[in-house]
């Protein structure tokens, strides 16, 4: 047993288990014949279940996941994957009836009766708010607010935690600049969340559920959702201890753990480690290495990737509807890589210009 | 015939009221607004002074020194008999790292951004290193911090007059 503690542990640092998650992730999106069943969804369920209750007989992982502020985060979880299982669920039982040349089940004749939405809609919405509020006011009975002592400008809890909803943007930072992490990132991810309507303009799906008409929409969003908001919701929250530094689930949260983790920069990398020189003085041809690859990634790749996979995109999608998308996903995919980066390489930014507060 | 004219009234009489009407709405707004304005500042300020006298050279051991770190956010440090003055903000994010002593190093707690004792940076996501105060002797002797003044590592302030001082 404690061996399988400690293999759990190792496996659920990031690198291990964000690819673990990926690998999984993505065969789940290759198989949705599989995981939109019934049957899989009931198996997921009590694995995770048996596994969990398993889990929590460990007093330290209890310790963890009974704080006041992470038991939400323990429901949400079982939310995310209810409201993600089902949609997926729905959309494989469509997909089979499209596949025998049925119509979907929202669109069969009895399923396009339509209903007032009062007393339909009300009433259920009545409902809900009357459930949530006695939920609201028991959780205000039984859990005490988490409250610290009043806040000290010169003195931080350790570890120190955002609200658990920011808790994926708090590991996003730790990869990234603060003006990139904190602040262009959650605007892109804003604006772009509000402009996929704009972009995807395709009818497919509209009305009633599908995968199979939707794969690349659908598979590129819950990528965005899971593995880079939920996911590293889970890391920050479970896994980050004293330090920010990495605890398994079974680790104790020991203040000294001492981890190596020199970050270098990309220009380091270059011009110390393999050409054996110093840093040049000025910071353009520094950074000269820098620039080429963040060009590259951002421009050169765009009409590669258009070549071999997006023309087909952009031939139903319209020049600039899918250069934004190009740039959406190019802005997602940016924060995995970084991650991969600095877990291979130790690297810390690829372009440093901490002269400018300009580091990517 | 006059009873009708007292119970309605005339033009000049509805825009008096008018004017008294709204002169007393504008004035109660502004003095509302006033109040939430005033609010918005608090009534009193525990942040600490911006420079400070901090004894004098003897006073401080080789390393590290927390003394001033809860009362003004600075660190002491002493290498070679050269003092500087450090600032506890982390460079990430602006959160306040802890000092470390068994591992020597200072660590972030938001981000795990970590410095050397003398403030370099070389872990976690830290752009470049803490910040030096400037700071000097006044002419009792007695060593001064002050925090208006800043020099920055990158941008080659570290050897500049006032960034240090030698005992």
């Amino acid at each position: 047993m404690h061996m399988i503690k400690l293999g759990i542990n190792f496996l659920s640092s990031p690198l291990y288990s964000f690819t673990l998650f990926i690998v999984l992730f993505v065969l789940a999106m290759k198989r949705m014949d599989i995981v939109g069943t019934k049957k899989f969804g009931m198996g997921l369920l009590i694995f995770t279940l048996v596994v969990f209750a398993w889990m929590v007989s460990d007093p330290v992982f209890f310790s963890v996941i009974s704080l006041p502020d992470n038991i939400p985060i323990i429901i949400l979880n079982g939310l995310v994957f209810w409201s993600t299982w089902y949609a997926l669920y729905k959309g494989n039982q469509n997909d089979i009836r499209i596949a025998a040349g049925e119509p979907p089940i929202e669109g069969t004749p009895e399923n396009r009766e339509k209903v007032w939405a009062w007393p339909n809609l009300v009433y259920t919405e009545l409902f809900c708010i009357i459930a949530c509020t006695i939920f609201l006011i028991v959780w205000a009975i039984f859990f005490k607010a988490p409250l610290e002592e009043p806040a000290n400008p010169t003195w931080a809890p350790n570890p120190a935690k955002a609200p658990w909803y920011f808790l994926g943007l708090q590991e996003m930072l730790v990869y990234f600049d603060p003006w990139m992490a904190g602040v262009v990132l959650p605007v892109i991810i804003i604006i772009g969340l509000i402009a996929i309507p704009f972009i995807d303009t395709n009818p497919k799906g509209n009305g009633y559920y599908t995968f199979k008409e939707r794969k690349f929409a659908i598979s590129a969003f819950l990528f965005g959702w899971l593995a880079l908001w939920v996911f590293l919701i889970q890391i920050g929250t479970f896994l980050r201890g004293p330090n920010w530094t990495f605890y398994g689930p079974f680790e104790f949260w020991d203040t000294h753990k001492v981890v190596a983790e020199n970050n270098i920069n990309l220009s380091e990398i270059m011009w110390i480690k393999l050409f054996g020189i110093a840093l040049p003085k000025n910071i353009f041809v520094r950074e000269v290495f820098g620039l080429i690859v963040t060009g590259l990634y951002l421009v050169a790749s765009v009409p590669l990737i258009t070549k071999k996979w997006g023309h087909k995109y952009q031939e139903r999608m319209g020049t600039v509807r899918y250069y934004l998308m190009i740039f959406l996903i190019l802005g997602m995919m940016s924060l995995p890589i970084k991650m991969y980066l600095r877990w291979f390489f130790n690297l810390k930014y690829i372009l440093a210009m901490p002269e400018f507060e300009l580091n990517l | 015939m006059s009873d009708e004219a007292k119970t309605s009234l005339n033009r000049r009489e509805f825009f008096s009221f008018l004017a008294v009407g709204w002169i007393t709405f504008g004035a109660a707004t502004a003095g509302l607004a006033s109040l939430i304005f005033r609010f918005t500042y608090p009534n009193v300020v525990f942040e600490p002074a911006l420079d400070f006298i901090a004894g004098v050279p003897g006073d401080y051991a080789e390393g590290v020194d927390e003394r001033w770190k809860n009362g003004f956010g600075v660190w002491i440090y002493k290498k070679d008999g050269r003092l500087v003055a450090m600032s506890n903000i982390c460079t990430h994010l602006g959160c306040i790292p802890t000092w470390l002593p068994a591992e020597s190093k200072f660590k972030c707690p938001c981000h795990g951004s970590g410095y050397y004792p003398n403030g370099i940076n070389f872990e976690g996501p830290a752009p470049r290193p803490l910040e030096r105060f400037k700071i000097f002797r006044n002419p009792e002797g007695k060593i001064v911090v002050d925090k208006t003044k800043v020099f920055r590592y990158e941008k080659g302030e570290w050897n500049s007059d006032g960034a240090f001082i030698d005992s």
